[in-house]
């Protein structure tokens, strides 16, 4: 694990990068390096989060700044920017069930190459997809989601980046951090190593690569 | 029990819980325990509910990460969620997620709590500009295959028992012809159609 500037950890995205950012409508996105992402005006990103946030918050900002390409999400609902880009063919959007969403994304972080689930079975959801029977039941196979970054936004890191997170900010934060080339931790505190209790780390120090510097 | 309320109508089911009843209710972004909207002051801009609104954690409250929320919605560990609907089949087939080339807002944890909850429970206006959402067969895309089990709207109480839809009770006032009048799908009638107790 690094420490890092926010300049130079988004320096490392490339234009065209495939990014997977934590977060619940803003809840648990690291906004530093998202507000980088916009000034370095990084471009023809692929978006993997749950949903695009409003304008003017987490997400929002990158779709406000016209950065994103294609978007991977649960929901758009709340961010009418995201659905006018989509309408006017400026922004693909793949919408996918939020538990098979993070199913996928768990699935790329463990080594799988999908996953089974009833979710969609009989709906629009299923189109292109194959049905498999098991013990009775039918499911559809979902594909694994990989990404090149992974951002996050944990509460507190220590100096090894062994993360921890408050309340509904975790949501994708630690499912993410698995799932990506490279895993870019923002950190609301950054506290000496042995103050986050073993038993308290959420995502441990070798699953992250690069910690963003506080002050 | 655990319950997972969508929002509009059905978030003001937590207004009407009995004190005596022992109800958890789940956040989808990774909350059990959800409390009342926070005093004024009050709020945790790390703390808000599905769709990013300040909550609060009641005693005994607990978080967690997505893929858990997820797998208590779809494992079966979720045991009511009261949902809203833009329609409702005569099969019990449920439609609330998107209206083709007007509203497409995307899925989020609906199709996930209609496949998984045990109980799936729909809180609604009966019509919408006067036009019945309870239809023969939905015309918008499905949320999910498996059918509701109760129907609940300002007019009257519906289940769903074997794929069929059956009016059970009427709204205080409300009577039957008027119901039937506002409901495209064919009714079964249960033998007693009382007013509900409110």
């Amino acid at each position: 694990m690094q420490t890092i500037s926010v300049t130079d950890a988004v320096a490392m995205i490339p234009d065209g990068a495939t990014v997977m950012v934590g977060g619940f409508m803003g809840v648990g996105t690291p906004e530093r390096i998202i507000d980088e992402l916009v000034r370095q005006g990084k471009r023809n990103l692929t978006v993997i989060a749950n949903d695009t946030a409003s304008p003017g918050r987490g997400i929002g900002k990158l779709v406000d700044a016209k950065l994103v390409g294609h978007t991977i999400a649960s929901h758009i609902g709340l961010n009418p920017e995201t659905q006018r880009q989509m309408i006017a063919g400026q922004m693909r959007v793949d919408l996918v069930p939020q538990g098979t969403l993070i199913e996928r994304i768990r699935a790329g972080g463990y080594g799988l190459g999908g996953v089974l689930t009833p979710t969609g079975v009989g709906t629009v959801v299923e189109e292109g997809k194959q049905r498999i029977e098991s013990n009775g039941k039918t499911y559809l196979v979902e594909a694994a989601l990989h990404a090149d970054f992974a951002l996050i936004g944990a509460f507190l890191a220590d100096y090894l980046g062994n993360l921890s997170y408050a309340l509904t900010a975790r949501n994708f934060n630690p499912v993410i951090a698995m799932a990506a080339s490279t895993t870019i931790v923002a950190a609301e505190h950054i506290v000496p190593i042995g103050l986050i209790a073993p038993d308290h780390v959420v995502t441990p120090a070798p699953l992250v690569d690069y910690l963003v510097a506080n002050g | 029990m655990l319950v997972n309320l969508g929002i509009g109508i059905p978030t003001m089911v937590a207004n009407f819980i009995p004190r005596d009843m022992k109800i958890f209710f789940q956040s989808e972004n990774g909350l059990i325990g959800t409390g009342p909207i926070p005093e004024e002051g009050m709020a945790h801009p790390l703390l808000t509910d599905a769709g990013g609104r300040p909550v609060t954690a009641l005693p005994g409250a607990c978080t967690f990460d997505s893929a858990m929320s997820f797998g208590l919605i779809r494992g079966g560990h979720v045991d009511v969620t009261v949902l809203g609907a833009l329609q409702v089949g005569a099969n019990g087939q449920l439609a609330n997620w998107m209206i083709p080339g007007k509203m497409v807002p995307g899925m989020g944890g609906a199709m996930d709590l209609v496949t998984g909850a045990k109980r799936v429970i729909i809180a609604m206006q009966h019509t919408a500009k006067g036009k019945p959402k309870v239809v023969n067969t939905c015309s918008l895309p499905l949320t999910s295959v498996r059918p509701i089990d109760l129907l609940v709207s300002e007019m009257a109480v519906i289940a769903f028992p074997d794929g069929k839809a059956m009016l059970m009770e009427r709204a205080p006032g409300v009577s039957v012809e008027q119901i039937v009048a506002a409901t495209e799908a064919k009714l079964l009638l249960a033998d007693k159609i009382p007013e509900m107790q409110l």
